[in-house]
């Protein structure tokens, strides 16, 4: 039950924090960004403090953490105390070290690949949408297929084929991804092309990159930037699913998920250090869905009053 | 009634069509092998003859053509070939782990359909009310966790006190009640992350139609709340229900993977998860056209009765 | 005369949800309303009109509420009236007729099931209702009275369907009807005939009405009285001969002075077309939608085209402008044949001919500047740049009357919605064309703001020698500009020639229909073309 005490006080002690960093916002922000922070619902400005926090972490790790990534430092799980301040994992590495370290891997990874399949995804999706036709139609029949097989099913199976690499672990998730983003960026460009600016456009003989860089992109940026959030965070809940499964992040890469793994055990003797790294892979898609909400919110609030 | 039948028929050949394409997919993507099936088998321990032996031995030197083929009518009549790893039928090993994936999951959406069309019906009733936005915020949490993460918390609060086992032991002569009770918590895990999935998009879809000018106008006719519900925007919900309904019911078919590894649950994931790391693609080929199979029926299912509910598109003008 | 009194509003206030803010809608409206009197609410969008007609019923919409004031109706007050007994008044005492009937029929139940809902929950056996709900329909003169109530909303066409939701509304004889815009939706010619079936039915029965629209001409027709709102405040009130013939608020006149503006006629043409469509036949797919129309276009002339939803009259902006190819027939330039596919086209042939649209809101890309938005074409078309361009902008930005200084930085979303369209002008003007096609381009303004827009183009016409092909459903646009006309129907050429000719008899039958059925504002005129066609 300490468990649940602990989960009690800690969103205890976050709400007055999002609230004083929500007041801190308000003040340093230039004035248009200080106005939104300001209406800002206390759960989005926690999920921003949240992304800071990571964001921090993650660029200074080697800073932060007390031990190195790989190195063996003690006995096979060792209990909390003052060396050791999370303990020891099976093989004897600092618990809160890799966690630290965890945060630059498992976060960066996640944060490339879905950086990657973005790019491929909307640029295909927006140009099918503007050219129409067969390239489309192509295009779209052919996502519409690989669409037809369930995600982490796919990426297992071209995961088999390729082995288990970080690379290979990258392009694998970020190539079945794209084919969401395609779809994405695809119907929300459909939604921009029929404006009759893309016609007038058009009719003055406008190429098709001055037609996506100009008149398309800035439209469909908003819902796409919602986007990109919540693919962040299922790509970083399948890269982490993956790496849990030990077909991920390949050891010793210190990684949230494939930590959960190896000390699984120890949950069942009451320990809930393992649980630590699977507890930091929710909060940050907790924080990030909770800005994408906000966002996705402010979005529709935004064209009602239009 | 004709043109329903047409349509119906329509989406049936475009799902037996997809069902094609998957399985030259699923196939198409062994050739992807730098180098084939058997110099990865053999890896560094290839010699040429061995490798022609085994060429010969998995019919490698056939054309792709024939070998999908041969694949195909091999599934079609129950038949995936043998394992690479373990040279055993993979037949075999999928028929007793498939019934068991299948009661997970329908034991997972037997708590979980009813139980978050209700909260999502609620939550869009009362919106912006305080059970809203605690449900709401609840959801959305329950969606960032990893299934890893819910399935660890509730072996550390409900069997470490021992309430329910960790670890699931199925004997074929089960009785259904211990069947239930062992598969509780996997169960339990599914609903969890399903539930919050499905009670948003319940609520979204009900909201939306909340918004549509003929509750208005039901409502200016003065009917009492509980009518304009059942009444007039229940019968236009059922197709967006339904999508909300078979959309999670596919997403089971992903979460069943980590669970049944958390709890050692024989299933079919399971097996999955240890072939990939085996890299025995045969089995995981017959596996990923399983579950695609079952992810597929399921969207032509629930396109098939949506276009029965909607009145539109059953009586024509 | 207080006894016959049935709604009261005073003083009443109604707010909207802006974020946290509320911001008031409504700002203190009086109205009365006697029993069997139809009052007509006339006001431009944003005006308040619906909410204020909602409110009568006791109603808010969500995000909307009701802050102050009181509304009797028929001694009960609503303000203070329990749901449950404001529920019990609507549907059966007061009712409601919607702007889009096709959207406010619940798609999933039949016509005459949804007629008989509440009568047969307040006791009423379903065969009488029936029996009465085809009485109404027959008296609503819609077709097939006997069948027409066991189809879905999605089986019949969009007056019938307003039709029905008349007679849905009439089912319980209610003392009071609110019709919120019921024939915006509708071409001229089926507005004629709802018009003049809800005319007949309200007085038949005594049932007293709230007509809003923001059209004069037909509240004319339709009204006892006729309140003015403007901006959720009452401008004036009078019975609906004295408004028509002697409006005092200036507001008022203003909106009775639109309706005047004409322009000198050309002489006609002589020279050789600027632009001549020729057997032109298109459609998409397997559908034609444009059989063999040919017509000519002359520089510094406007041809208006018009015709009802359907008549093809915006594929001929699309075959003229290459977005379209024809399956026969050719566009002629200047005497020479354009290529039919826009692509094929060169810079300076596609610069010849602009497009001005109806919704400017969707004509405009919201997320760049006055400055790229016009100086692009410039840039493009006239390879203008640096501060060459620069000068161009401000110097169209001055041309349709806005400050080059204050408006050149702004995002279309900042202007109002006349500002819009002029920026969709000076976009047209930017390429400097000898053609300009004008979609609709009054067709989603206030009346007021429409006259500002016909006169800038009438003025930019005469300074540039520009040609208008000038595409509408309204004719008193038609009247007000065109030199020459263009009828069209099912997509052919019903009529065509100088506006003189088109408009003066004798006419084409469906000329004649389409030209009869323009609401005047006289009060007497739907009577008279009703007598005069019967």
């Amino acid at each position: 039950m300490g468990v649940l005490w602990f989960l009690v006080l800690a969103i205890a002690c976050s709400i007055p924090l999002s609230y004083v960093f929500r007041a801190a916002m308000a003040q340093v922000l230039p004035h248009d960004m200080a106005i939104a922070a300001r209406d800002m619902p206390l759960t989005a400005a926690f999920g921003i403090l949240v992304i800071a926090v990571y964001i921090f972490i993650a660029t200074f790790a080697p800073l932060l953490a007390p031990y190195a990534e790989r190195t063996v430092v003690g006995t096979s799980f060792q209990p909390w105390d003052s060396t050791h301040l999370l303990g020891t994992d099976r093989l004897g590495r600092d618990m809160l070290s890799r966690l630290i370290y965890g945060a630059r891997n498992t976060v960066g990874i996640a944060f490339a690949t879905t950086a990657l399949a973005f790019v491929v995804g909307s640029l295909l999706g927006i140009w099918a949408a503007l050219r129409g036709g067969w390239l489309d139609q192509g295009l779209s029949r052919f996502v519409d297929a690989l669409m037809a097989i369930p995600s982490l099913i796919f990426s297992l199976l071209l995961l088999t084929i390729f082995g288990t690499s970080v690379l290979t672990l990258i392009l694998v998730i970020a190539a079945v991804d794209a084919t969401r983003v395609y779809r994405i960026a695809r119907s929300v460009a459909q939604g921009v092309v029929v404006m009759d600016y893309i016609e007038a456009a058009r009719l003055r003989g406008e190429g098709n990159w001055y037609l996506i860089r100009r008149e398309i992109l800035p439209n469909a940026l908003a819902p796409l930037v919602a986007e990109f959030g919540l693919r962040f965070c299922f790509v970083f809940l399948t890269i982490s699913s993956l790496s849990f499964l030990g077909l991920g992040i390949q050891p010793p890469m210190a990684d949230w998920g494939s930590m959960v793994r190896d000390n699984a055990t120890l949950i069942t003797f009451g320990d809930v250090t393992p649980l630590l790294p699977a507890g930091a892979i929710a909060l940050l898609t907790v924080a990030v869905n909770f800005v994408v909400d906000w966002q996705l919110y402010r979005a529709s609030g935004l064209k009602e009053q239009g | 009634m004709n043109a329903v039948l047409v349509m119906i028929a329509q989406r049936l050949a475009l799902g037996v069509l997809t069902l094609f394409v998957v399985s030259v997919v699923i196939f198409g993507a062994t050739e992807l092998l730098p180098g084939d099936l058997a110099s990865a088998l053999l890896g560094q321990a290839a010699t040429p003859e061995t490798l022609a032996a085994l060429r010969t031995q998995l019919g490698l030197n056939d054309p792709a053509p024939v070998r999908y083929w041969n694949w195909a009518t091999g599934v079609l009549q129950g038949d995936f070939g043998v394992s690479l790893a373990t040279r055993r039928p993979i037949a075999d090993m999928l028929s007793a782990r498939l019934g068991n994936t299948i009661f997970l999951a329908l034991y997972a959406a037997a708590i979980a359909v009813p139980l978050s069309l209700v909260l999502g019906v609620l939550a869009a009733l009362w919106r912006n009310s305080l059970f809203d936005r605690v449900a709401n915020a609840g959801a959305l949490s329950a969606i960032s966790f990893p299934e890893f993460f819910v399935a660890y918390i509730l072996i550390f609060l409900l069997s470490q006190s021992g309430f329910f086992p960790s670890l699931v032991r199925l004997t074929p002569d089960m009785e259904l009640s211990d069947k239930l009770y062992v598969t509780f918590l996997p169960a339990l895990t599914l609903t969890l992350v399903v539930t919050a999935h499905m009670m948003r998009m319940t609520r979204a879809a009900i909201i939306n139609l909340l918004a549509s000018p003929y509750i208005e106008m039901a409502r200016l006719k003065g009917l009492s709340p509980l009518r304009i519900v059942l009444r007039h925007a229940l019968p236009n919900a059922l197709a967006p229900i339904i999508n909300v309904i078979a959309i999670n019911l596919a997403y089971l078919i992903t979460g069943v993977v980590v669970v049944e590894v958390v709890f050692v649950y024989p299933g079919l994931g399971q097996l999955m998860v240890d072939s990939v790391a085996k890299r025995d693609i045969a089995v995981v080929q017959a596996i990923a056209l399983i579950f695609a199979s079952a992810y597929v029926l399921l969207n032509l299912t629930a396109d098939v009765l949506s276009t029965l509910t909607n009145p539109r598109l059953m009586r024509r003008k | 005369m207080m006894a016959d009194l049935l709604l009261t509003i005073k003083d009443l206030k109604i707010e909207g949800r802006a974020g946290e803010d509320w911001l008031p809608i409504i700002k203190g409206v009086d109205l009365t309303l006697h029993r069997g009197e139809v009052l007509g609410l006339i006001g431009e969008s944003g005006a308040g009109k619906s909410t204020l007609g909602l409110a009568a019923m006791g109603f808010a919409r969500d995000g909307c509420r009701i802050s102050g004031g009181e509304i009797v109706f028929d001694g009960i007050d609503l303000r203070k009236a329990s749901e449950r007994k404001k529920r019990g008044l609507r549907g059966r005492r007061i009712a409601y007729v919607a702007q889009s009937a096709a959207a406010s029929f619940n798609p999933a139940h039949k016509l005459i099931d949804q007629y008989a809902e509440v009568p047969v929950l307040d006791g009423k056996s379903r065969k009488t209702t029936q029996a009465e709900a085809v009485t109404l329909y027959r008296k609503m003169q819609l077709p097939a009275p006997e069948e027409i109530g066991f189809r879905y909303p999605h089986q019949v066409s969009g007056g019938q369907l307003q039709r029905a939701m008349t007679a849905m509304a009439m089912a319980n004889h209610p003392d009071l009807i609110i019709f919120d815009e019921p024939t915006t939706a509708l071409d001229v010619t089926t507005q004629i005939e709802v018009l003049a079936a809800i005319r007949d039915i309200v007085r038949e029965y005594n049932t007293a009405a709230i007509y809003i629209t923001h059209d004069l001409a037909v509240v004319a027709q339709m009204a006892d009285r006729i309140k003015i709102l403007l901006r959720g405040e009452q401008v004036e009130e009078a019975d609906t001969r004295t408004m028509l013939a002697a409006p005092k608020a200036d507001y008022t006149k203003s909106l009775w002075a639109v309706r005047s503006f004409t322009r000198p006629e050309l002489p006609h043409a002589s020279t050789a077309p600027l632009v001549s469509v020729q057997n032109v036949t298109a459609g998409y797919g397997k559908l034609d939608i444009l059989r063999d129309v040919s017509f000519d276009i002359h520089a510094g002339r406007t041809v208006a085209v018009v015709g009802e939803s359907g008549s093809g009259k915006s594929t001929v902006a699309r075959v003229i402008t290459g977005l379209l190819p024809p399956r026969a027939g050719q566009v002629v330039y200047e005497g020479q044949p354009l290529p039919p596919d826009y692509r094929a086209r060169s810079r300076e042939q596609l610069r010849q001919c602009q497009m001005i649209y109806q919704m400017a809101d969707t004509a405009l890309n919201p997320k760049l500047s006055l400055r790229e938005i016009i100086g692009r074409p410039a840039q493009m078309c006239l390879g203008l740049k640096g501060r060459a361009l620069q000068e161009r902008v401000r110097d169209l930005l001055a041309l349709i009357e806005l400050e080059p200084d204050k408006y050149i930085d702004r995002l279309p979303g900042e202007l109002s919605g006349g500002q819009k369209q002029r920026i969709g002008i000076a976009r047209a003007l930017a390429a400097e064309p000898k053609l300009i096609i004008c979609d609709e381009v009054t067709s989603a303004l206030d009346q007021i703001v429409q006259e500002g827009i016909l006169k800038l183009l009438d003025r930019l016409q005469r300074e540039f020698e520009l040609a208008y092909m000038f595409i509408t459903h309204d004719l008193a646009t038609v009247k007000a500009i065109a030199d020459d006309v263009v009828v069209m129907q099912h997509g052919r050429i019903i009529e065509q020639g100088p506006k003189a000719r088109v408009f003066s008899p004798p006419h084409e039958p469906y000329t004649e229909l389409l030209l009869s059925s323009v609401p005047h504002m006289d009060p007497d005129w739907l009577t008279t073309l009703l007598t005069a066609r019967a």
